[in-house]
Parts: structure tokens; C-alpha cells; sequence
């Protein structure tokens, strides 16, 4: 079986004692590493957003920080999802398939128990059924893990279109007719692709800080160079906050604190780890890899509601656009860590938010700056650390986006669509080094070794 | 030994059989849960399928689903998952139109062309998603899903109103191609064997085409030595790279030959149906194609009985909801049940037959061990 990723040549140590800049940084702790990337990052979009022509503030304000907050929810969740199954030694690529199951059930029990808390749990509940699938599937039937994913792709969005045929039969007509029991629920003004509306869980300002006569908002009035857009970018993340979103942000420590600092963690890493050695200390390996994927699929599952609730209101048919990979993409950036998967979903999650938001395509074609000073910082540091291939990918990509953002006045209508997939190839193909992968990630296993 | 014999081909047919009989056994009970008589539906499904009109309806649909289903085969043959097809093929389909539309040949010369465009298109497309695998490690299925999302809502998006025929309608699409670009239909061949085909509807000659796939495929894969290096890498990579097969070549061979093979997907719309690229051509063909290729165990025949009960299924969604005695949604349902028992079915029957062979292989021992025993002792 493949693995996700091919780790390779090992960071070279300097010849000399003294420390370069970079490897300071590399040498600082977690948080402060990314706290002050993301700080530089705010900076270097504002800074672009400042000198770029038009008066455009969609790069760094609430509006953007807050969908990003929201947007990138989906992914980390399909991520964490990812992260449960590998860490248990099981490929997810059924990820999307889940995901849609969600997107399904969540509007489903949304709707017919009139709680959008009953939403949440059913499409919880949807994605555990087909991650429970998958775990037959690979864990008892032994089946490659990828087969099995794509199979799962493939039934998901078959059954959710069968679900809703049997929901928008014409209610009237299925009530009057006394040999067709059917399934006891009915969608009024939904359709085979789309349910009706299905609201999501109640938002809320942080206190103080947050809302609109909280002191980010002041702040971000007061019009003062970055500091007013690290105020947006704060504001968004406090401001009108779901409680989903909330609930979504705190599955990350949780993920940490259950795989990391629990007996059962323990027992679910090993089983991506070394299921032999496991064994041989009584753990039951199939009982853990189960546990793995189903949580990945009820993760999964909260990621699809999360989509058909917040972020659409609707349960409409391919909805999901490839986010259950997007999630997968994000554990690989994250070095199949929790945190690591938050931020990339958040970098991941920046994209969808402003095709959203840049009508006119302002934003992107300035993004596309911020994109060569980025990968120009890659040029640079891939000629220190001596890494050609890197520097030239790095420094073809910067001159023509570069030149792109010279050339034009705006970006093609196509292009934020399209902004989302391109990133995650982008930051893959620097990323791919200096991977750890769980070891047993995707093999096959048998009990007792046959 | 004949028994021997006998129990594997029986278990080599009965998994997709079993598989088959437990996917109508569910839907027959998802269909009495949804309030259906199953019994009419799947009647009403066979009574359609044995009318010519509707053979050659199966023919058609299954035909783009072969050619896809190899695609996907290909690369399924050294565990390399190549899920980007229906990228390819939609990117491979758009150039082709284009540039069929915008040359004028002599006919045999112009689909020559259509068809070359097309083919490397989707190999070029496919390339570099290996070369991505090869040079950076990414996974190949992260890959080519990108890559899907980027052919179809950016190149082709994009492109699609720069090579607009009518730039006053909404959904004009490139410019039709030529008759000389066109194939003609295989209605008269069918003909001769049986009554004349009527309802408008025409047999694809790309039908022809999937064809020379398949027999190509075959001995690709059967006889050369590219095939079975292809084939030991997918058995046993370590191996094979210790045997001389080098990983990354063998990659981007196969990356190119199943993207070469996406790009021909397309062509029975662009051939022989609506030739040329609009906004309603058909799409979820690669993803059609790999559920194919699953069930048809990546056998040039598998695939073949595989690609005509799915262009059977889909078929049939047109006369359930004519009739009514059931959802057409169910055959969407039956395809994904069939795939994964599928799965499934060949994972158990493998395993019984390693078992069986390890257990002949013990018998073989003992029995030699034996003989040698009794040879010393006398």
C-alpha cells in the first residue's frame, strides 16, 4: 500500500555552530512558531492590500477572518476525521463519501426533528455508518483501504440522492395512498438535489471583545495601518461565532488530549504504529482500528452538517467539493498532528472564503501577490538550505505569478474557484519532506500475523 | 485435482455472483421499506432491456464506462490509484472538440486527429500528476482530485468562452465538428443480425474503439514485458524494484498510458452524439468507470461484463421512472452495493484460495517428505 507521503532527505545541520535565522525559528516552540507566521502572514496581506490598486479590504477584514473561521471548520473536521483512522492505521480516502452522508443527515434530522441540534447528532451519526463501513470493510474483510474509500465515495452520493427521492415524493400523495407506509418523514419543497432550509445552532459574541460594540470593532474603525486589520482578523473570530463552530474548534484539543494522554489513545496509535507489538501486549488491535474509523466517519459526519447547516442553511447535492480530501491534504500538512491540521485547514479554508467574498476579483488578483512574496521566501530559503529543485520550483512559480499580478487588473472570474485546489498543490509540493506518516498507515493487518 | 480445479473456478465466479445476489437482496428490501414491490421493478427493468432500442441504449452507455474502467485498471494494476479520469477525460474531450472543430481533413484523417488529440491530452494531464508523485511525493489520489476541481472549474471554465461557436448564446459550446470528424453509426452492422432499429436511436462505432482498448490492454498487460513489470510492481513493489523494475518509470508509465486511455472516454459524445464541448456534457464517467474496474477485477473481460450491467442499471433508471413501480434513484444504489460486496466477495474468496494453496502445498510436502522416508528406510 501507499503511503500519503514519501519522507525524505533529512534537514542538513549547518557546517558551522552559529545558527541561522531559520533554524532560531525552527528551534522555537510550536505556538510561537505559528503564531508569529500567522502574524507575518496578516502583515504581508496587508501590506499587499494597502499597495494594490482599488480601494479593497476583502483580504483582511471581519467578514473574511470570520468565513475563514467557518470555512476552514469542514476541513479540520475531515482532517481530524483522517487523523483518527491513520493513526490507527487505516487510509481514509472514503472521507468525502462520509462527508456527503453528513451533509445528508444533517439537514435530515434538522428538518424533521426541528432542532438543529438533532441535526448535528444525525449527521454525527450518518458518517459513523459509513465509517463503520469502511472498518468492515478494511479491518474485518482486510479490503485496500483505497478500494474500500473509493467504494464508499461512490455509494454515498448514490444513497443521498435515493434519501431524498424518497423525501420529496409529493407529500400530499404519499399521505393519501394507504398501501405506501415509505419512510415516515417528508421534505416539503425539496427536490432529488436539495432539501428545504435547515438552520444551524445559535451564534455568539464573545463578550467584551467580541460583537459590534465590542473593542475589536473599535479598533478595527479606528483605521490605525495593521493594527486595525489584525482587529478585523480578530474581530471575525469573535464575533457572530456558532456554537458549532465552536464545538468544531474544540474537537482539536480534544483530538490531542483523547489520542495522546488517554489508555485508549495509546492503544489506538499503536495500532497504525506497530499492530504486532500491540498484540503481543494483549491490545485488542481490531477493536482499536474500528474505534479509529468510526470516530474518523462520525468526524466526517460533523464536517458534512456543518456544511448543509452553517455554511449553506441547505442540503444540496455535491455540496462537499472535494473537502473530505482537502481534509485529507491538511493531515499531511499538519504532520498528522491536531493542531498542525487546524492551521492547515485555516490556510486551506482562506480560499473558499474569498471566492466567496471577492466579486470582483480585486482580492484575488492581489492574492496572487501575496502568493510570489511567499513563494519568492521558499526561493530564498530552499538556496540556503541547498535545495535546488525546490528553489527552481519555487522561482519559475513566483516570476509568473508575479507576472500575472503585473499583467492585469483583475483575475479571471474562474480563478478564485480554482484558488482552493491550486493551493493545496502548491503547498504540497514543498511540503512533502519531512513527513512523519504513522508506520503501519495503511497496511494490512491480521491478527496473529497471517 | 479436477475437484481442485473445479472449487477455484467456482469460487472465481461465485464472488461477483454472490455479490450481485446480496445487492438485489438489499435493494429489494430498501424497495419494500420504500413502499415499491420490488418484484415489478426489476421486472419492468428486464422486460425493457430485452428490446433492441434498449440493447443499443446499454451498448452506448456502457461503452464510455469501458474505455474509463481500463483507465482506471491501468494504474489500479500497480496499486497506483489514478481517480483523476474524469478530469482527464472532460479536459481530453474539450481539446479535441476544439481542435476537431476547428480543422477541416478528410474524414479518416480528421477522427485520427480527434483521437490523438484526445489521447494526449489526458495523458499529458495525467503526467503530471506523476510527475508530482514521482518528484515531490504527493499522493497520487490527493492529486489528481485537485486536479479534477482544477481542469473542470478553472482550464476548462475558463476556456470554454474563448472557444465559444456562438458567443450570443448562453450554452452554445465549442463549434460543432465537421462531418468529416464525425464516425458514422453501426445501426446497418446491427441490422443484419436482427430487425432495423428504430426510435432514433444509433449503436456508437467508438463501440469499436473500446474494443481495440480492451484487446490492447490484454496484451499490454498479458504479453510484454512493460505489462508484467507493471504487474510485479503491483504485487510486490520491493520486489520488483530488486528485480530491476525502476518505481518512477514504471509511474509515469502508467500514469500516461491510463490518462491516454481517459482522453478516449469522451469520445462517444464527441464523435458520435453532440460533437462538441457545451455546459450539459456528460459528466461522473471517470468516477462510473473505477466502480467498473473494481467489480471487473481490472480483467479485460471482468470489466467488460461489468460496463454492460452498469450500462444495463442506468438504463433501466429511465424506464422505473417511466413506469413509476419504483425510484430510479435505486439502480444508483444497486451500482454502489454490487462495488463494495464486490470488494469484499474477492478480498474472502482470495483468502480461502491462499488458504487452499498453502494446504495443497502442505499436502505436497508431506507426501514427498513420506516418499523420501519410506526411500531410506527400504
Amino acid at each position: 500500500m501507499t503511503n500519503l507521503t514519501v519522507p525524505s532527505n533529512a534537514v542538513m545541520p549547518e557546517p558551522d555552530g552559529h545558527q541561522t535565522p531559520l533554524q532560531r525559528y525552527t528551534s522555537l516552540p510550536g505556538w510561537a512558531r505559528w503564531s508569529s507566521a500567522a502574524a507575518i502572514g496578516i502583515l504581508l496581506l496587508t501590506i499587499v492590500q494597502a499597495i494594490s490598486s482599488g480601494d479593497i479590504t476583502v483580504l483582511t477584514d471581519a467578514g473574511t477572518a470570520g468565513g475563514m473561521l467557518r470555512f476552514a471548520v469542514p476541513i479540520m473536521l475531515a482532517g481530524l476525521g483522517g487523523l483518527f483512522s491513520e493513526r490507527a492505521g487505516v487510509v481514509n480516502i472514503g472521507l468525502e463519501g462520509m462527508m456527503i452522508l453528513g451533509t445528508w443527515f444533517g439537514a435530515w434530522g434538522t428538518i424533521n426533528f426541528g432542532s438543529p441540534w438533532a441535526g448535528l447528532i444525525s449527521g454525527l451519526v450518518g458518517g459513523a455508518l459509513g465509517g463503520l463501513l469502511h472498518a468492515v470493510a478494511t479491518v474485518t474483510f482486510n479490503v485496500d483501504h483505497i478500494v474500500s474509500g473509493v467504494a464508499i465515495n461512490i455509494i454515498a452520493p448514490g444513497l443521498t440522492r435515493f434519501l431524498s427521492d424518497q423525501m420529496s415524493i409529493k407529500t400530499e400523495e404519499a399521505l393519501d395512498v394507504g398501501d405506501s407506509p415509505s419512510f415516515p418523514f417528508k421534505w416539503e419543497g425539496g427536490s432529488v438535489t436539495q432539501s428545504p432550509r435547515a438552520g444551524g445552532l445559535p451564534k455568539i459574541d464573545v463578550p467584551i471583545i467580541g460583537g459590534n460594540d465590542g473593542l475589536l470593532t473599535d479598533l478595527e474603525d479606528a483605521e490605525i495601518f495593521f493594527l486595525s486589520d489584525l482587529a478585523g482578523v480578530l474581530n471575525g473570530f469573535v464575533t457572530q461565532v456558532s456554537l458549532f463552530t465552536i464545538i468544531a474548534y474544540a474537537l482539536v484539543p480534544l483530538s490531542a488530549w483523547a489520542l495522546w494522554k488517554t489508555r485508549v489513545g495509546l492503544r489506538m496509535r499503536i495500532c497504525g504504529e506497530r499492530p504486532e507489538a500491540g498484540e503481543s501486549l494483549g491490545v485488542n488491535i481490531y477493536l482499536h482500528k474500528y474505534m479509529g474509523v468510526v470516530i474518523s466517519g462520525a468526524m466526517a459526519g460533523l464536517a458534512g452538517a456543518f456544511i448543509a447547516m452553517e455554511l449553506s442553511n441547505i442540503y444540496r447535492e455535491g455540496q462537499t467539493t472535494g473537502r473530505g480530501f482537502i481534509g485529507l491534504a491538511a493531515l499531511i500538512f499538519g504532520n498528522w498532528r491536531p493542531v498542525g491540521v487546524m492551521l492547515g485547514s485555516l490556510l486551506f479554508g482562506y480560499p473558499f472564503v474569498l471566492a466567496l467574498r471577492d466579486g470582483d476579483q480585486l482580492g484575488t488578483r492581489a492574492l496572487l501577490l501575496v502568493v510570489s512574496i511567499v513563494l519568492i521566501g521558499v526561493f530564498v530559503s530552499s538556496i540556503r538550505k541547498r535545495k535546488k529543485t525546490d528553489a527552481i520550483i519555487a522561482g519559475v512559480l513566483a516570476s509568473g505569478t508575479l507576472l500575472w499580478w503585473a499583467l492585469t487588473d483583475s483575475a479571471p472570474d474562474w480563478l478564485p474557484n480554482t484558488m482552493p485546489y491550486a493551493t493545496v498543490l502548491l503547498v504540497l509540493v514543498f511540503m512533502s519532506q519531512n513527513l512523519r506518516p504513522p508506520a503501519a498507515d495503511g497496511q494490512p493487518y491480521r491478527k496473529g500475523g497471517r | 485435482m479436477k475437484s481442485a480445479a473445479f472449487r477455484r473456478v467456482m469460487l472465481s465466479i461465485g464472488a461477483p455472483v454472490a455479490a450481485v445476489v446480496f445487492a438485489v437482496t438489499l435493494s429489494s428490501i430498501v424497495l419494500l421499506l420504500a413502499g415499491s414491490n420490488p418484484v415489478t421493478a426489476y421486472g419492468d427493468m428486464l422486460e425493457n432491456a430485452s428490446r433492441l432500442e434498449t440493447f443499443v441504449d446499454i451498448i452506448n452507455r456502457a461503452t464510455p464506462l469501458y474505455i474509463s474502467a481500463v483507465a482506471a485498471a491501468i494504474g489500479f494494476r500497480m496499486n497506483l490509484f489514478n481517480i483523476g479520469v474524469e478530469g482527464q477525460y472532460l479536459l481530453a474531450a474539450f481539446f479535441a472538440a476544439v481542435v476537431g472543430g476547428a480543422v477541416s481533413l478528410p474524414p479518416v484523417l480528421h477522427v485520427t486527429l480527434i483521437l490523438v488529440v484526445a489521447m494526449s491530452v489526458g495523458a499529458g494531464y495525467a503526467g503530471f500528476a506523476g510527475v508530482l508523485k514521482v518528484s515531490r511525493g504527493i499522493n497520487e489520489v490527493i492529486a489528481t482530485i485537485m486536479l479534477n476541481f482544477i481542469a473542470v472549474g478553472g482550464i476548462i471554465a475558463w476556456l470554454v468562452r474563448e472557444f465559444q461557436d456562438d458567443t450570443g448564446a448562453t450554452n452554445s459550446g465549442t463549434t460543432p465538428i465537421p462531418e468529416s470528424g464525425r464516425l458514422p453509426n453501426l445501426n446497418g452492422v446491427l441490422e443484419i443480425f436482427t430487425r432495423e432499429v428504430s426510435k432514433g436511436r444509433e449503436l456508437t462505432s467508438v463501440l469499436l474503439i473500446a474494443i481495440v482498448v480492451g484487446v490492447a490492454y490484454y496484451l499490454f498487460i498479458n504479453r510484454t514485458r512493460v505489462g508484467f513489470d507493471f504487474r510485479a510492481s503491483g504485487f510486490n513493489p520491493l520486489a520488483a524494484r530488486a528485480g530491476g523494475v525502476p518505481p518512477k518509470k514504471m509511474i509515469m508509465y502508467a500514469m500516461l498510458l491510463s490518462g491516454a486511455c481517459a482522453g478516449l472516454v469522451g469520445m462517444v459524445e464527441i464523435l458520435s452524439e453532440s460533437f462538441k464541448y457545451d455546459q450539459s456534457f456528460v459528466r461522473g464517467l471517470g468516477f462510473g468507470g473505477i466502480a467498473v474496474a473494481l467489480l471487473g477485477r481490472n480483467s479485460p473481460g471482468g470489466i467488460a461484463i461489468a460496463a454492460l450491467l452498469f450500462g444495463f442499471l442506468d438504463s433501466s433508471s429511465g424506464i422505473l421512472q417511466i413506469t413509476g413501480s419504483a425510484s430510479p434513484e435505486i439502480v444508483v444504489i444497486m451500482q454502489g452495493i454490487i462495488v463494495l460486496a464486490a470488494v469484499v466477495a474477492y478480498e474472502v474468496v482470495s483468502r480461502i484460495k491462499q488458504r487452499d494453496e498453502a494446504s495443497a502445498a502442505a499436502a505436497a510436502t508431506e507426501r514427498t517428505t513420506n516418499a523420501e522416508l519410506e526411500g531410506a528406510t527400504s
